[in-house]
């Protein structure tokens, strides 16, 4: 008992924090000790090829299944012990769209608003002021199937919003959007830990996407391979751009069975 | 931003469970609304069984009298407990071909992030489900009605309601439990050989056991086990207004079977997810 609160007194600055987490399915190793913590207000970007074990990651994040040995702790609840606590203090954007297309915005949201308990009343109030910051609040009576991959994009992370969490989880965010919507996007969650002091995950393979000033934590094969600010990591990895430097870190190019 | 803070930890309690059950069943209301062709499939089955076979089959098949029938009656009147729970076995298995859909699209994983647990979160989809699945079988009684298939007394609209709500949580939460083990949409082709037809044909839907009995002792032994066969018996008792103890008992036990099944599977720790990677 006294270790556990030792770990969270010790954790409970950081928005997120892996310790230590590994997980395999069968044999094949997934994750291998992964620790790196976001802190709040931060944007952080989780960089790695298809195949690094992002996805296993994010399901161990998100409580979908516990991990088999480490512990995920969001503003120092662990996620196994007090998921209800931790969920409720984590906003998610999965890669997979997850919006209803046949239902409206509006209803989209209210049904999440649902899932965390808010009353309807309430959770219209939170839908129309989350829409407006993403620039959407005239589209709350549109099908979903209407608005564009970007449009969509957006409407989530309204969605995500409506709990008011404290941290942020987005899986390859800008997939599938082009220039545009990309930049809008990276904006508008820009605009999140400045102005909410919200701790930010965003995974990517898009090196573009990465600012001098952010934290990035390189994951290949399983293993975290840097985990600092986006300059240093260009500076330790004797590189001259965080491209390079990835490049660098992850070798030659290798066949990825898994995507 | 402190009191958004201090928001974000209060507790998920019973009123907070309240709302997201609500959410969860007004989401798979409005989204069999925007399924017609679901609700048109789920009550043109049954009556192409009613119309056709029934019809077909009535000179063949003499019911004698036997509980809950104090006369001679019409084999359509007979099969149509069975393809009420027929109504609800598609129901079950459809709403199980959602949840794995659900899961490709990553909706599941959206209503497992909630902070509410997840064996509640199972439960009120199952409880959607089932809402579904008796508007279903209420459609299907409006036309049997005009056919003059009906109970004895007008209760019978009322008594068989809690039958069904217990019937359809049995068969939703076998449907849970499959969806946790059925990997991909394909393999539903696979439930409706494997699931639906032995449970309809291998049950006293569609003729009683004692005739079944004189036919292949071993089948009706099999029908015995089959709980499907206490599902329909269930409705059929509680539809003229009795209780089948032995089929109430039967239900309700492979409802907690199934649901606690359903569970374990979809457990964090222990479940099936694991081991797929979502």
């Amino acid at each position: 008992m006294s270790s556990v609160l030792a770990a969270q007194s010790k954790t409970a600055v950081s928005a997120l924090s892996v310790d230590n987490v590994s997980h395999a399915y069968g044999a094949r190793i997934a994750l291998a000790e992964v620790s790196f913590t976001v802190a709040p207000a931060s944007f952080t970007v989780l960089l790695g090829l298809n195949g690094a074990g992002k996805s296993t990651l994010f399901s161990v994040i998100t409580h979908l299944y516990a991990s088999r040995s480490g512990a995920v702790r969001i503003f120092g609840r662990d996620v196994a012990c007090e998921s209800g606590a931790a969920l409720s203090l984590l906003g998610v954007l999965f890669q997979q769209r997850t919006l209803d297309p046949d239902l409206t915005v509006g209803q989209n949201l209210a049904y999440h608003g649902a899932l965390h308990g808010i009353r309807p009343r309430e959770s219209r109030a939170r839908a129309a002021g989350e829409l407006a910051r993403v620039g959407l609040a005239d589209r709350v009576h549109d099908k979903v199937r209407y608005l564009s991959g970007g449009q969509m994009r957006r409407v989530e992370i309204a969605r995500a919003l409506l709990h008011r969490p404290r941290m942020l989880l987005l899986d390859e965010p800008t997939a599938g959007l082009d220039i545009k919507a990309r930049a809008d996007l990276l904006e508008v969650v820009r605009g999140l830990v400045a102005d909410e002091g919200i701790g930010v995950l965003w995974t990517t393979h898009l090196v573009d996407e990465i600012r001098d000033d952010d934290h990035v934590v390189v994951l290949h094969r399983g293993r975290v391979l840097a985990d600092d600010a986006s300059g240093s990591v260009v500076r330790a990895a004797g590189a001259g751009s965080i491209g390079e430097a990835f490049r660098r870190l992850t070798g030659p190019v290798q066949e990825e069975g898994e995507s | 931003m402190s009191e958004a803070f201090i928001e974000t930890e209060r507790p998920f309690g019973w009123g907070e469970r309240v709302i997201c059950l609500y959410g969860i069943v007004w989401r798979e209301g409005l989204r069999f609304l925007h399924q017609r062709e679901r609700f048109v499939s789920a009550l043109v089955r049954p009556l192409v069984w009613l119309f056709i076979f029934a019809a077909g089959f009535r000179q063949t098949l003499g019911v004698s009298i036997m509980p809950p029938y104090d006369t001679y009656v019409l084999y359509e009147v007979y099969i149509t407990p069975g393809l009420m729970a027929m109504i609800q076995l598609f129901n079950g298995m459809q709403s199980s071909l959602s949840m794995v859909y659900d899961r490709e699209i990553g909706s599941m994983r959206m209503l497992l992030v909630s902070p509410a647990p997840r064996w509640f979160l199972l439960t009120s989809k199952l409880v959607a489900g089932v809402a579904v699945s008796i508007l279903q079988v209420y459609a299907y009684l409006v036309v049997a009605y005009f056919w003059d298939i009906e109970p004895s007394t007008w209760w019978g609209y009322l008594t068989v309601l809690p039958a069904l709500a217990l019937s359809g949580l049995m068969l939703g939460a076998l449907g849970m439990l499959l969806s946790s083990l059925i990997k991909q949409l394909e393999n539903f082709a696979g439930v409706m050989n494997f699931v639906i037809f032995p449970m309809f044909f291998a049950s006293s839907a569609l003729y009683p056991l004692w005739r079944v009995r004189e036919g292949s002792p071993w089948l009706a032994t099999a029908c015995e086990f089959n709980p499907f066969t206490h599902a329909v018996e269930l409705i059929r008792f509680a539809f003229y207004g009795q209780v089948n103890w032995i089929a109430l008992g039967v239900v309700a036990g492979c409802t907690a079977a199934f649901l606690g099944a359903a569970v374990i599977a979809y457990d964090p720790a222990r479940g099936m997810l694991m081991r797929r990677g979502g």
